[in-house]
């Protein structure tokens, strides 16, 4: 693997950490998975993903530490 | 990377060797230097050395004996993949997200205030405790939770002890949010009491927060990133904005409040940014305070390593007798409950068996984030010691002592706290003051102003600059402020929907989380027991983080117990009694802790009891004590202390009573001679893969 191809895939995790840090998971993932296992549904838009995730984060059940 | 198998090689054997030889190196100057001042690196690379042995040695032990983790065996994220909740996913990235959900406020404030004991008990206690408690504890949960398809604390507990200790624990755990909500609310308070400039910047992230949700929702939705690095410029921005608030005659006034009508604000704020959708304040701020949370604590670790403080606090001091005035109390049990996070935090077992367990690809990646992600929490308590140790001692007890002990003077607080044998001058608090854009910083308990002022000190030998460290400072308030203030929005959220679900069983309707009327009705519920405890904190006679920082103690180490308790009976369970002691012996501590410091707080001269005596039989006789000046204000701190009473007796039942049901739990699973953990079935990794 080049330096380049390196650096992509680190940024690419770092931008994933970031977003999971807020409760958004991988996009590409769960299109996969839609895919996969689920290629009767529709692949939702990024922005419908994030809104859903965003109004999931905040329905309850853990929380964040003190 | 499974190494248990594979012999060590020589050149590891030597490695640690080193850095075990460091290490003792270390915490030997750390332990015994006495007289002179030692560097903070010491204590870091002591710490540091520590962290690395219990990892390699303790972590790999409790692996491989005691949870018997099994790379080969399929976890959840892989057998109920959904792509949301459930995903395989990178070990880096499951660590990063929990070590950004476990890193709070807390870690920051326990060691600052535990500092007045000098910095060797807090030192102590955070490596010991992380090593055998902490990180035992969320690493355990976490691999109980691998184990059962991911389920929650209390689903285990319901599961493994039965439906009624489930519920016990379910209460104790509401109760602790209130608690934990009112103390975070209050270190706000503490921090921007009367100090315009801060007030402003913690303000402007309201109309920051809002954008910020607009352009999320509109412009470019779901660009986290971009919107947080506008939203971090707008920040700064506000930082510089704010000196010039905090010196106008027109702006300055406003932003200028007294602890009471702050709290009143908080509470304000509290009940509307949990009712308004969350893609308009909450979730922005959230973003925002994540990044500013592990950017900042980055940058503390940098500053320390590259200024090398000198530690101006001796080892010990005088306070271990139970005289201090930051807490009262002696040293056992009342430092083993000021710091809890960092070196051992109950909250954590939420996290351990919330999101992660669902995210992990492979159970051979659990000590990095169970155990390894707890030692980085104990880091930052270690860095926040540092940031509060390496203070001038005077300086330290004049931000941190109360008013009712120090006056509200310079010179006064300067002759007490000399007094008390570290030596100060007026001028010196006065010029720290100015140094940080302030107008006094006496009494401000409550470990966010002094890690801010701490924080500036070190920032300013790196970068130095005019008037850098009021802005550095204001930066440290706004850091910790915005994500306790997130904490605390997030927080009532969560209290509102466990709230709804028990109104629920009286009247069907107020479960939906669409009814207005139950939504509103279980939201000033909630906000109304926190906010109780913040306004007690706000007119308490002794500062409010004295009176309410060791009923969060109390109450957080009670989860640690329970969850500890929880994982002594599934070892048993599972019927490998030789193993009862890891979980059980941090167990046993942290019952005996709670509840001797429970009682010191229920009988004796520091108890709530003694205090509402005192306020009680003055009001009898006519006499107003400080700082109430009328005979409500009185009364209310008579009622008041009544109500801590009953706090501090409700967590000590619970602690009992789990602890009841943990025995009679214990006692027969020892009898029965086959496993009886509840334990999803072994589906093999490999299986999966097609």
């Amino acid at each position: 693997m080049g330096i380049h191809a390196r650096l992509r895939a680190t940024w690419k995790r770092a931008v994933q950490t970031a977003r999971l840090c807020c409760g958004v998971p991988d996009y590409d993932a769960y299109v996969r998975h839609l895919r996969e296992h689920h290629p009767e549904r529709t692949v939702p838009s990024y922005a419908e993903f994030f809104r859903e995730r965003q109004e999931a984060r905040y329905k309850g059940g853990g929380g964040r530490c003190c | 990377m499974h190494s248990a198998t594979v012999k060590p090689s020589p050149a590891a054997k030597i490695l640690w060797v080193a850095i075990a030889i460091v290490g003792a190196w270390c915490l030997g100057v750390v332990a015994l230097r006495r007289g002179e001042p030692i560097n903070a690196i010491w204590l870091v690379a002591a710490s540091l050395c520590v962290f690395l042995i219990g990892y390699r040695f303790y972590g790999k032990f409790i692996e491989h004996s005691v949870l018997r983790l099994d790379p080969t065996r399929a976890p959840p994220s892989v057998l109920r993949n959904d792509g949301l909740d459930y995903v395989p996913t990178d070990k880096w990235v499951v660590f990063g997200h929990h070590f950004a959900a476990i890193a709070g406020a807390g870690p920051l404030v326990g060691p600052v205030l535990a500092a007045q004991m000098g910095y060797l008990p807090g030192t102590m206690w955070i490596l010991f405790g992380v090593v055998f408690a902490g990180a035992v504890q969320d690493f355990m949960i976490l691999g109980l939770s691998l184990r059962r398809d991911g389920r929650s604390l209390g689903h285990m507990l319901r599961e493994e002890l039965g439906p009624v200790p489930g519920l016990v624990a379910m209460i104790g755990v509401l109760v602790l949010m209130m608690i934990v909500l009112a103390v975070l609310a209050l270190v706000v308070v503490k921090a921007l009491t009367h100090s315009p400039w801060g007030t402003f910047t913690v303000a402007a992230t309201i109309p920051i927060a809002l954008l910020m949700g607009a352009y999320l929702r509109w412009l470019r939705p779901g660009r986290i990133l971009e919107v947080s690095v506008i939203g971090l410029a707008l920040l700064l921005l506000s930082i510089w904005a704010g000196r010039f608030v905090a010196g106008s005659d027109t702006l300055g006034p406003i932003f200028d409040l007294d602890a009471k009508a702050l709290a009143w604000w908080l509470i304000g704020y509290g009940f509307c940014a949990s009712v308004l959708p969350v893609w308009l304040l909450l979730a922005p701020r959230d973003y925002l305070s994540t990044f500013l949370k592990i950017g900042t604590i980055a940058l503390l670790a940098l500053a320390i390593f590259l200024a090398a403080p000198m530690l101006q606090m001796p080892a010990v001091t005088r306070f271990i007798d139970g005289t201090g005035p930051v807490f009262q109390g002696n040293l056992f049990p009342f430092l083993f409950i000021t710091i809890a996070c960092g070196a051992v935090s109950g909250w954590h077992s939420i996290i351990a068996s919330g999101t992660t367990p669902k995210l992990l690809a492979n159970e051979g990646q659990a000590r990095l984030v169970g155990y390894g992600g707890m030692l980085c929490e104990a880091f930052v308590a270690i860095m926040a010691l540092v940031a509060a140790v390496s203070l001038h001692p005077g300086v330290y007890f004049a931000m941190n002592a109360p008013g009712a002990l120090i006056g509200t003077t310079a010179e006064h607080a300067a002759q007490v706290i000399s007094q008390w044998g570290f030596v100060v001058t007026p001028d010196a608090l006065v010029q720290t003051a100015k140094d940080v854009g302030e107008q006094s910083i006496l009494s401000r308990a409550g470990g966010a102003p002094t890690l801010a002022v701490g924080m500036a000190q070190l920032l300013h030998n790196i970068i130095p600059g005019e008037g850098m460290m009021a802005f550095w400072y204001h930066y440290a308030i706004l850091f910790e402020a915005l994500f306790i203030l997130t904490t605390v929005d997030a927080g009532t959220r969560v209290g509102r929907f466990m709230i709804q679900e028990i109104a629920g069983l009286i009247h069907k309707p107020l479960q939906a989380s669409e009814s207005w009327a139950g939504n509103l009705l279980a939201t000033a519920i909630c906000v109304g027991l926190w906010g109780y405890f913040l306004y007690q904190g706000a007119v308490d006679p002794l500062g409010g983080i004295n009176t309410l920082w060791p009923l969060f103690g109390i109450a957080n180490q009670m989860l640690a117990a329970i969850a500890l308790m929880l994982a002594t009976v599934v070892v048993v369970k599972l019927k490998r009694e030789r193993y009862v002691w890891v979980p059980g012996i941090p167990a046993i501590w942290l019952i005996t802790c709670t509840l001797a410091a429970g009682y010191e707080k229920l009988v004796g001269p520091i108890s709530f009891t003694a205090a509402a005596d005192k306020y009680a039989a003055a009001l009898a006789g006519g006499q107003m004590l400080a700082p109430a000046k009328t005979a409500a204000a009185m009364q209310q701190i008579v009622t008041n202390n009544r109500v801590d009473m009953a706090m501090t007796a409700i967590f000590m039942a619970l602690v009992v009573a789990m602890t009841l049901f943990c025995l009679n739990a214990l006692a027969r699973a020892w009898r029965t001679n086959h496993p009886t953990a509840h334990e999803e079935p072994y589906v093999a990794l490999a299986a999966t893969q097609h």
